[in-house]
């Protein structure tokens, strides 16, 4: 960017000494070779959205009765249209998504806080590195977990949530058991999204200025009030965008969803309760096995509008970067 | 006229104030604290649960052994239950497939976007939809490599280059990125000094920017590697399941160790019939699943410890 090519000296041709020696061939492949590179990727997202429209065609342009009726087979009759059957889908995401993302942002901004300003510099460091590797830990290995692990020991706890707040109608009773349930998937995909968001408000906090940060505490503010006068403002932006980042991962998530919830299609609020909503992801993932080619193009239909959905969640967060970084 | 006498005493806070700001600081930090153990609870229990049920099955048999002639939880003639060799050999060949695929390109994408490129257009157009590419979820990109295979190849067919390419899709945004900031490090001296000395740009590049960046693009690498190879989703559709070994990247389904895993956690129980013999486990499915999840576990940790040595060693170097 900044580099200049080789300038050809005015003497160039007549000279043997100023001319480049070899080399000239390998130098224009490797530009185009780069080029290249840098175009194969237009090219590639391109042919995901085309190719996907491709194979959902059907749905639009194909028989409608035939659609129809797979879509029947898959819900049970709960459904007949497209649209019928996206859209319990997409509020089953976005629901599943959003919860995953609230239990997860309170928590994450608190133990980037603790890493950032209150552990020894020792600890923090160590702590840094563990929260990276386990933003590695594979997703069927959460799923695992809260199949066999997290689903049986939280009835208990979801039963006595019932119990006390069961007049909020979210928290409506009776608890499931085992608790299948929206509740228990949005914890363990709030666990998943963690580290991401960690890490990420952790590196905005430290680049706090620490004039701002002395001047907090040399008028006197004491260590929470510094945080929020100087740390939070700063990284507002910075956390935003972190946790648009832990949403999209969490709207695209498939397999913790796939091994924990059992499935329903309805525009429900009862978290506590199983056989309620259903993710797009996991919805594909669940039908893909038995589905025919109908039966495809509706979940690559259903694909589509996950990619749609990711797509400006993501163009979101870039946006909130960029505005922050003028 | 005197001086007004200025009442000094009127502005000091209260004592309750202060004590109030105090009490408030306490409850903030113990709160923070508090986040911080919360989060650390579901963690250790995650790890410690797939370590102590893991190790129970992982012995060499598991590891050396496949799943054909693996009857309900019958014991196998060599004494095990069935085991994971195909499944990590499906693991090493398609991520390997996935690797040659977006670490060239990526790494090449990387250089025209900070070599070549500039600020022109295409340059931030690239850039955002590298940004866009991240967010890809990861059944997209299965449904993805299966919609493009269904219609260069024919419909219907499930192979491990598929899953490789599906990965791949998910690797190359992850490489460009780690690249670019390689690059941008590269200190501008670097290369003003050696086309000054006639080197032609593309030497310049492969000889000089690429080799100093390399640790830093060795390392981003190996994450990235690590990151796609415990995915499951895509692989489900394009890979496919099957019990026995299969070494061939580009022709008939292939078991990599998460779809294993999937698979064993959603057979839930075995059969043993009345007529059994003793050796017969009904809980063997849950078991191989967590035997496998450690050996997951142990390949990602291990390869982001790797990725991360390599970037401390070779970065230390540079001092």
């Amino acid at each position: 960017m900044t580099t200049t090519t080789t300038q050809p000296s005015p003497t160039r041709g007549e000279s043997t000494l100023t001319a480049p020696v070899a080399g000239k061939r390998a130098d224009k492949v490797f530009k185009g070779v780069a080029l290249a590179a840098g175009v194969l990727i237009l090219v590639v997202l391109a042919a995901v959205s085309m190719f996907l429209l491709v194979q959902a065609w059907p749905l639009i342009g194909g028989d409608q009765t035939a659609n129809s009726e797979t879509i029947s087979t898959f819900t049970g009759g709960k459904a007949h249209s497209f649209w019928g059957y996206v859209g319990p889908l997409l509020f089953g995401t976005v629901l599943v998504a959003a919860l995953a993302l609230v239990i997860a942002f309170f928590v994450s901004v608190g133990i980037a806080l603790f890493i950032s300003h209150y552990a020894p510099r020792r600890l923090a460091a160590v702590l840094s590195y563990i929260v990276d590797l386990l933003a590695a830990i594979p997703s069927v290995i959460y799923g695992l977990w809260g199949g066999l692990v997290l689903v049986p020991s939280i009835y208990p706890f979801w039963n006595w949530v019932a119990q006390y707040l069961g007049w909020i109608p979210l928290f409506a009773g009776p608890a499931s058991n085992p608790p299948r349930t929206v509740a228990t998937v949005a914890l363990v995909l709030a666990i998943m999204i963690l580290p991401i968001i960690t890490s990420m408000a952790r590196d905005i906090f430290q680049q706090t200025p620490k004039l701002l940060e002395e001047a907090a505490l040399g008028l006197g503010a004491t260590k929470w009030e510094m945080i929020k006068l100087a740390v939070l403002p700063f990284g507002k932006s910075g956390i935003v965008s972190a946790s648009m980042l832990g949403l999209g991962r969490a709207l695209g998530e498939t397999m913790a969803v796939l091994m924990i919830l059992s499935p329903g299609l309805k525009y429900s609020f009862k978290l506590l309760q199983a056989s309620q909503n259903q993710t797009i992801a996991a919805n594909i993932a669940a039908q893909y096995p038995e589905a025919d080619s109908i039966g495809v193009s509706v979940l690559i239909g259903t694909g589509l509008v996950l990619f749609v959905l990711t797509f400006l969640v993501n163009l979101l967060a870039r946006r909130i970067t960029e505005k922050a970084g003028k | 006229m005197s001086q007004p006498t200025i009442d000094f005493d009127k502005f000091k806070p209260t004592r309750s104030y202060i004590a109030a700001r105090k009490r408030k600081d306490i409850v903030m930090r113990v709160l923070i604290v508090l986040a911080f153990i919360v989060a650390l609870i579901p963690l250790i229990s995650l790890l410690w649960t797939t370590v102590v049920r893991g190790v129970t099955r992982l012995n060499w048999d598991f590891l050396s052994h496949n799943m054909t002639n693996v009857i309900g939880g019958n014991p196998t003639p060599s004494g095990g239950y069935g085991g994971i060799l195909h499944a990590v050999i499906g693991t090493l060949e398609i991520t390997l497939g996935a690797m040659l695929i977006s670490i060239p390109v990526g790494v090449m994408c990387a250089v025209y976007l900070i070599e070549y490129a500039g600020k022109s257009r295409l340059a931030t157009t690239i850039h955002l939809l590298v940004d866009v590419m991240s967010g890809i979820p990861s059944i997209v990109a299965g449904l993805f490599a299966y919609s493009m295979f269904a219609l260069v190849v024919g419909p219907g067919t499930i192979n491990g280059f598929e899953g490789s390419v599906a990965l791949s899709l998910l690797m190359i945004p992850t490489v460009v990125k780690t690249t670019e900031e390689m690059l941008k490090i590269v200190p501008n001296d670097l290369r003003e000094a050696s086309l000054a000395l006639g080197v032609t740009k593309q030497r310049t590049i492969t000889k000089i920017v690429l080799r100093t960046a390399l640790p830093g693009i060795v390392s981003g690498s190996i994450l990235a590697i690590a990151r796609v190879i415990g995915e499951t989703a895509p692989l489900l559709m394009t890979a496919g399941y099957i019990v026995s070994t299969n070494m061939n990247l580009f022709s008939g389904e292939m078991t990599t160790l998460p779809v294993y895993v999937y698979q064993e956690y959603s057979k839930y129980r075995a059969n043993c019939s009345a007529e059994a013999a003793t050796g017969c486990v009904t809980t063997i499915p849950m078991e191989r699943a967590w035997s496998a999840a450690l050996v997951l576990i142990l390949l990602v940790l291990i390869l982001n410890l790797i990725g991360r040595i390599v970037a401390r060693v070779f970065s230390a170097k540079k001092k």
